[in-house]
């Protein structure tokens, strides 16, 4: 199973993660993603991966397991 | 055994009163770490985390043991207390845990220019050898330089700032060592559970409390025994509790937190102020953090100041969705003192929403 994970440090609101996952990223009223939470479906991995991948500041992480 | 002496002791006297740690007992560290499991101790330092789990969980080579003295609650004085009145005890619980986990190296943290300092190196000359492992280290003066990453961050040779875990620092702290960071008075207590065993320890395990003053109590000793009236227990970032409340809780449900205050007047207004420190305080590097605290801590100065306006639908929007999403814990304690004071002060938020006026104003003045 997996989860998405910001690292809170890194991330400097550029939103683009939650242009490009709209499904599970919300944004805050200060532009730095609120996560749905929980496990995210299957058919989101591919796009989560691709948000990941995108954000500049690399704090957007796809955990999976535990 | 109690920690606090009527003043400070020499090393002589210390061992004369109390006696010495019975190392021979403790041969095996895992009868060491057992008797501390049994003895039921748990972190002081806030995370309540039992001692003896933490101690299992640093298992490989080289490590370190960091002592935090640095007490970051502005309103807490209890480490001050204990590290001048009873230096001796809290370095005979950094040797017992740097036995526990085979430490060859111990840092005591205390704040920078601390008046300490000059006692607790005068300790550490008067014992010879033995204590030539610990070292003292001098930590700025901020909010969350105490919380247990930025300590790590910072002997590593980093900021005094929290970093983002995991790891835990039982895994990786300082210089990537696994390292035990625990407050100085669990390691005070640490030192009475290697003196006494654990069953005598629990029969007669006391908490120091700050109210007004410093106080070290019983753990059964019930709330409303030490402040009256609504309190804000646990420091700023903690929750206030009702007079009621008091009425039901012990010490033990919180022995780490155990810091009192009473609102000051209007518990809003104090609220507002608290908040406005903590919200200063933000090492301001995660964004819900430090937009979401000043923002908040915004919105409860016009619930205090009655400004006409949303600030009370504000609050109950932003308060939720600034939680768990910092780095460290620092947002979510501040988060949670907010939300239990509209709890605990309803009807004085319905005063100050509602035109009726703030009751503390009103009593003031009448
Ligand atoms: S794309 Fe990255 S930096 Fe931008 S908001 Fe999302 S997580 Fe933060
Ligand atoms: S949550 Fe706040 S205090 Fe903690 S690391 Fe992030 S910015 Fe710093």
């Amino acid at each position: 199973m997996s989860a998405l994970r910001v690292d809170p440090i890194a991330c400097r609101a550029h939103g683009l993660c939650a242009e490009l996952l709209p499904e599970a990223i919300d944004l805050d009223e200060w532009g730095y993603p609120v996560l749905r939470g929980g496990e995210l479906p299957a058919g989101l991995l591919a796009d989560a991966r691709r948000a990941a991948t995108a954000c500049p500041a690399l704090a957007l992480r796809i955990t999976t397991g535990r | 055994m109690r920690l606090l002496t009527d003043g400070p002791r020499t090393f002589a006297q210390h061992n004369a009163e109390r006696g010495f740690v019975p190392w021979q007992r403790f041969s095996s560290r895992a009868a060491l770490v057992d008797e501390v499991l049994a003895s039921g101790l748990r972190g002081r330092g806030g995370g309540g985390f039992p001692t003896g789990l933490k101690l299992r969980a640093v298992t490989w080579r080289g490590p370190v043991v960091v002592a935090n003295g640095c007490e970051g609650e502005p309103d807490s004085h209890k480490d001050h207390v204990l590290l001048s009145r009873s230096p001796h005890l809290v370095l005979d619980g950094m040797l017992v845990a740097c036995h526990a986990i085979g430490a060859a190296e111990a840092v005591l943290c205390v704040h920078a220019g601390s008046p300490l300092l000059a006692g607790l190196i005068r300790a550490l000359a008067e014992r010879g050898p033995d204590a030539n492992r610990i070292r003292i280290v001098e930590v700025p003066r901020r909010y969350v330089a105490s919380e247990e990453s930025a300590l790590v961050n910072f002997l590593s040779g980093g900021d005094a700032r929290p970093t983002t875990t995991p790891p835990r620092p039982t895994e990786r702290g300082v210089d990537g060592r696994p390292t035990l960071v625990d407050n100085v008075e669990t390691l005070a207590h640490l030192a009475i559970v290697a003196r006494v065993g654990a069953e005598a320890f629990r029969a007669g395990e006391t908490a120091l409390v700050t109210t007004t003053g410093v106080h070290e109590v019983p753990v059964t000793t019930r709330l409303a025994d030490l402040v009256t009236g609504p309190v804000l227990a646990g420091g700023y970032g903690g929750v206030w509790l009702s007079a009621s409340r008091t009425g039901e809780l012990t010490v033990a449900a919180a022995p780490g937190v155990a810091v009192f205050r009473s609102p000051q007047g209007c518990g809003l207004r104090d609220t507002a102020g608290i908040l406005a420190y903590l919200a200063a305080e933000s090492a301001r590097q995660c964004g819900p953090c430090m937009f979401g605290l000043p923002a908040i801590a915004g919105d409860f100065a016009e619930l205090a100041a009655e400004v006409p306006g949303h600030a009370l639908e504000r609050l109950r929007r932003r308060l939720p969705v600034v939680t768990g999403r910092g780095a460290c814990a620092h947002p979510d304690g501040a988060v949670r003192m907010a939300a239990s004071a509209l709890d605990v002060f309803a009807a004085e938020v319905v005063a100050h929403t509602t035109g009726a006026g703030c009751t503390d104003a009103i009593r003031r003045t009448a």
